[in-house]
């Protein structure tokens, strides 16, 4: 029985790999550190999830992309995803697979170190450089700043660095 | 005090509800005057950036309704739209217009009051997160770790438009004055907790209004250092205290117009 529980819970596991962020869709909900917690009673499947940012409008179809992906598993029988905030999602929490996903998109990762001045710096995702500049720290959706390569011309977005010390 | 305690005694329940309705009422009309702002503001990444800025705020909004929805006091979307004006518990500063007309026909909206209104509003906002992440009430407390990390954003960017404004042309520097009057002027129910106050602090929802104006003038002081001005004072009264449901006009037709959509169908799925 002990054996059962277990498999089920990786076989979610491997599928929340491919429920991607409606809106960057090279990288997982996995990849970005969102699953908090995956719990097995019998054939129910308890999923808790960190919101990125608050108002994100993204966050009722993740909801929807996470249920209907676990319920096509044919041991399961329901699926229950609930939105935490405690721990509070922050950038660090996103992998390496994501963010070489996040680059392979044209953003930037978030910077891992904030300066103690609260100022942070990336390079650019597509050439590498670091001659770049802020254009504005918000961008199209809540979690994305816009910024432009003055080396290879190109305009670019960056993850925002989220830190509980902010 | 367990949060068990908070909630089954129905007085201690009463002041957990005020305070809640105080912080959804004001990030949700707060939002709503930001919205309104859409396509309008003085160059496009600033469309992109304040339009964010209100897109959080409505979330927490969406943040405090909910918890209010888990108290049993109905559904998140039905407290936002649905209140009418002498219900609502928001501050007087979050509901006044951004400027004549309005978005439809001619909007001469004043970009100095929003910076002002803006910045003011969000630094004292920040206080009371910061405040929050102690509250007594352990789901407001959680709710208030996450929107402070959001803020910290917020805050720069209206706090950079202040200083860059007041540093500017004579004219400038002279709307940005006349914009701080006519916020100051609105600004003594931004703190006060109400008639449940004594109830709340007691509690220990949130700290008490005295030591939250005192944290909101030293945030400000070296801010208005830089621009060589005295911190204005706070009002002790004001034209009406949204918090005891005293409200202006203003909020009527606000309301009115942002529930329109919502009220056509109040059953339809979004």
């Amino acid at each position: 029985m002990q054996m059962t529980i277990h498999s089920l819970e990786e076989k979610v596991l491997e599928v929340l790999k491919e429920v991607h962020d409606p809106e960057i869709n090279t990288v997982s909900i996995i990849d970005l550190g969102m699953v908090e917690e995956i719990n097995v009673q019998g054939r129910v499947v308890n999923i808790k999830i960190l919101p990125t940012f608050l108002g994100c409008p993204a966050l009722d179809l993740i909801k929807k992309n996470i249920e209907t992906t676990v319920e096509a598993i044919k041991e399961v029988e329901e699926v229950k995803v609930e939105f935490i905030y405690h721990p509070s999602w922050t950038s660090d929490r996103i992998s390496e697979a994501g963010r070489s996903g996040l680059k392979a998109f044209g953003i930037a990762p978030p910077p891992r170190l904030m300066d103690t001045d609260g100022s942070w710096h990336v390079d650019c995702p597509y050439c590498g450089s670091t001659y770049v500049t802020m254009e504005n720290i918000f961008g199209p959706t809540a979690c994305r700043s816009i910024l432009y390569c003055k080396n290879c011309k190109n305009p670019f977005e960056a993850m925002k660095p989220i830190s509980t010390l902010m | 005090m367990t949060e068990l305690n908070l909630t089954t005694a129905p007085e201690n329940k009463e002041a957990v509800v005020s305070l809640l309705f105080q912080l959804a009422d004001d990030d949700f009309l707060y939002s709503f005057r930001g919205s309104e702002w859409l396509g309008l503001a003085p160059h496009i990444e600033e469309d992109v950036a304040s339009s964010s800025i209100s897109q959080d705020s409505m979330g927490h909004a969406a943040m405090f309704y909910q918890l209010l929805e888990e108290l049993g006091l109905g559904s998140a979307d039905s407290l936002a739209h649905l209140r009418p004006a002498k219900e609502r518990k928001n501050c007087i500063l979050v509901e006044r217009p951004n400027g004549e007309g309005d978005y439809m026909n001619v909007p001469k909206f004043d970009w100095a009051y929003a910076v002002v209104r803006n910045y003011f509003y969000t630094a004292a906002k920040k206080v009371k997160i910061e405040s929050l992440k102690n509250s007594s009430y352990d789901p407001l407390a959680k709710v208030a770790l996450k929107i402070n990390i959001e803020l910290y954003y917020h805050l720069l960017h209206w706090k950079t438009w202040f200083i860059q404004l007041f540093n500017s042309t004579e004219e400038a520097r002279e709307r940005m004055q006349s914009a701080v009057d006519r916020v100051m002027k609105d600004f003594g129910d931004v703190f006060s907790l109400g008639a449940d106050g004594e109830q709340i602090v007691r509690l220990g929802l949130i700290e008490e209004e005295k030591v939250l104006v005192q944290r909101w003038k030293a945030q400000m002081k070296p801010v208005f250092e830089s621009i060589h001005l005295p911190i204005p004072e706070i009002p002790s009264r004001t034209e009406a205290n949204g918090r005891n449901f005293e409200h202006t006009e203003d909020l009527e037709s606000a309301i009115a117009t942002l529930s329109e959509v919502y009220r056509l169908d109040p059953a339809a799925t979004w």
